[in-house]
């Protein structure tokens, strides 16, 4: 679903990156092309290995990528840019920091007021189910929490965009069902556009207006499927047949990859 | 109170046991009192120090000694720590001679420190000072090294710049290993302070060791023992106590990343 009128939040151009370690060169990314409208939610969903964290580096611009291009709002990406938020496999607190100063690290770091950016990560920590736990310290919560909190950190400075590298993977199954409830809950509210990173196809399908599926190293785009279902979704909406028929079919194109002896 | 009783309660007996059985053997084998005096003559020894001799105020000057080089060589320490690891050209130019000065016994080089700083406490205020400078600093350098890519991948994404890198990762990073450093050292500068009143003072629990000892009032020279361990085992829980309070999260740490 991409209604018109919105502009092109994320655009990657024939996107490529090798790996060089001596003589060696691993090809992670091959002519990845993406464009991600405002507001939208798109799932890139691939096997181990297809270099879907390598993209996910460069889209923040911790590596600059061997060949092609991104652009984030009309911008060419050429280093860390304050209008990403980032959501990493695991939530990465800082355990000396409250919860709540944890959530305002990236106030500190880009030198935002901090007493009007205390009242925002509160507001957040609230959206996020983590209200009245702003003076815990990050060891006390459990593991959902302890990523909710990182997904309030990922939002307190008002970046449009937020990236999410398999940001549930190290959840069990119900917290992750819980969580994916609440990140679409937290998206609508918070009108963000997500790029989210995951190996769950059920997960991709449930959450995405896209869903991306890539191929094996070299990562490239096999298909992108669109999922027109409605919002809110629900967790009923996963037994309906199109949800089925859908994650049929990305399940289908992931083992249709060719991987070497089963050619 | 009654579980911290009989939490005690062990260790304080066998160390009434091994008072007993020492002060009988003493006595039942007339052990000259300058091989090994009684524990009785000891405690004698103490109180008397206490009374006449003395003894708190050369405590407090190898204590105020001890302290005073810790807390120099310990803030030495993180300083040249902070800058080899924030420009790694400064830890090719400097560590070699770090180290150099690592494998000089303080020992053999407390002579000279007396003869350019004198009798008195700077000598062995330096000496101390470069006692705890070393374990401290190599706790610095592995601590502030010791970060998880992952936190370094969230500054970096944020745009962190190197200083404040240091200040919201590094440097809270590297406390529990600071404290390691500092609890080595706060245990080394009783010793250097010691050694530098052994070299050359007329003040102080190692002054005072030395002539106990040409005096052969080894009672004496074991009641400073004593002093000296009562100085030694505070320090060392004043330390303990500040890292509890202050790194209260490195219990936490290994299971939180787990």
């Amino acid at each position: 679903m991409q209604p018109a009128g919105r502009g092109a939040a994320l655009s990657i151009r024939g996107l490529g990156m090798v790996y060089r370690r001596g003589d060696s060169a691993v090809e992670a990314l091959a002519g990845f092309d993406l464009e991600v409208a405002d507001r939208e939610f798109v799932a890139i969903v691939g096997p181990s290995g297809c270099g879907k964290s390598t993209l996910l580096k460069l889209v923040t611009g911790l590596r600059p990528p061997t060949s092609g291009s991104i652009t984030l709002y009309g911008r060419p990406v050429t280093g860390p840019r304050s209008d990403v938020g980032i959501v990493f496999q695991t939530p990465v607190l800082f355990p000396w920091r409250t919860v709540l100063d944890n959530v305002l690290l990236p106030a500190d770091v880009l030198h935002l007021p901090r007493a009007e950016y205390t009242a925002k990560a509160k507001e957040l920590l609230e959206l996020v189910g983590l209200g009245g736990f702003e003076r815990n310290y990050p060891q006390e919560l459990s593991g959902g929490m302890q990523q909710r909190a990182a997904i309030a950190r990922a939002l307190v400075h008002d970046a449009p965009l937020l990236l999410m590298d398999e940001p549930f993977g190290a959840l069990d199954a119900m917290t992750r069902e819980g969580m994916n409830l609440e990140l679409q809950r937290i998206w609508a509210a918070s009108r963000k556009t997500v790029l989210f990173i995951t190996h769950s196809i059920a997960e991709a399908v449930f959450l995405a207006d896209r869903i991306v599926v890539m191929s094996p190293r070299p990562g490239r785009i096999i298909e992108i499927i669109e999922n027109p279902a409605p919002r809110l979704r629900s967790m009923e909406d996963t037994l309906a047949p199109e949800f089925g028929r859908m994650v049929h079919h990305v399940r289908g194109l992931l083992g249709g990859v060719p991987t070497g002896a089963a050619l | 109170m009654t579980a911290w009783l009989r939490r005690a309660a062990l260790p304080l007996a066998t160390f009434v046991v091994f008072i007993a059985v020492w002060e009988a053997i003493v006595r039942v084998f007339e052990v000259p009192p300058y091989l090994v005096p009684a524990p009785s003559a000891v405690a004698e020894a103490f109180v008397i120090g206490f009374a006449r001799a003395n003894y708190l105020g050369h405590a407090a000057i190898t204590a105020f000694q001890a302290v005073s080089g810790f807390v120099a060589g310990s803030l030495l320490g993180l300083a040249i720590g902070i800058l080899v690891v924030v420009f790694p050209t400064a830890e090719r130019i400097v560590y070699p001679y770090v180290v150099a000065l690592q494998t000089v016994p303080k020992v053999a080089v407390a002579p000279l420190i007396i003869v350019w700083f004198g009798f008195g406490m700077e000598s062995k205020i330096v000496i101390v000072a470069l006692v705890s400078l070393f374990p401290v600093l190599v706790n610095v350098i592995a601590g502030l090294k010791a970060v998880d890519q992952d936190r370094l991948d969230l500054m970096s994404a944020l745009g962190a710049s190197r200083w404040q890198i240091l200040r919201y990762l590094r440097l809270p990073n590297a406390l529990p290993f600071i404290f390691a450093g500092l609890n080595t050292a706060i245990v080394f500068s009783v010793i250097g302070a010691i050694v530098g009143e052994f070299v050359g003072a007329n003040k102080g629990i190692g002054f005072l060791i030395l002539q106990a000892n040409f005096a052969l009032d080894i009672a004496a020279a074991f009641a400073l023992f004593v002093v000296l361990s009562i100085m030694g085992v505070t320090l060392h829980a004043t330390l303990q106590w500040a890292q509890r309070k202050i790194v209260f999260w490195a219990r936490a740490e290994e299971h939180f990343r787990a």
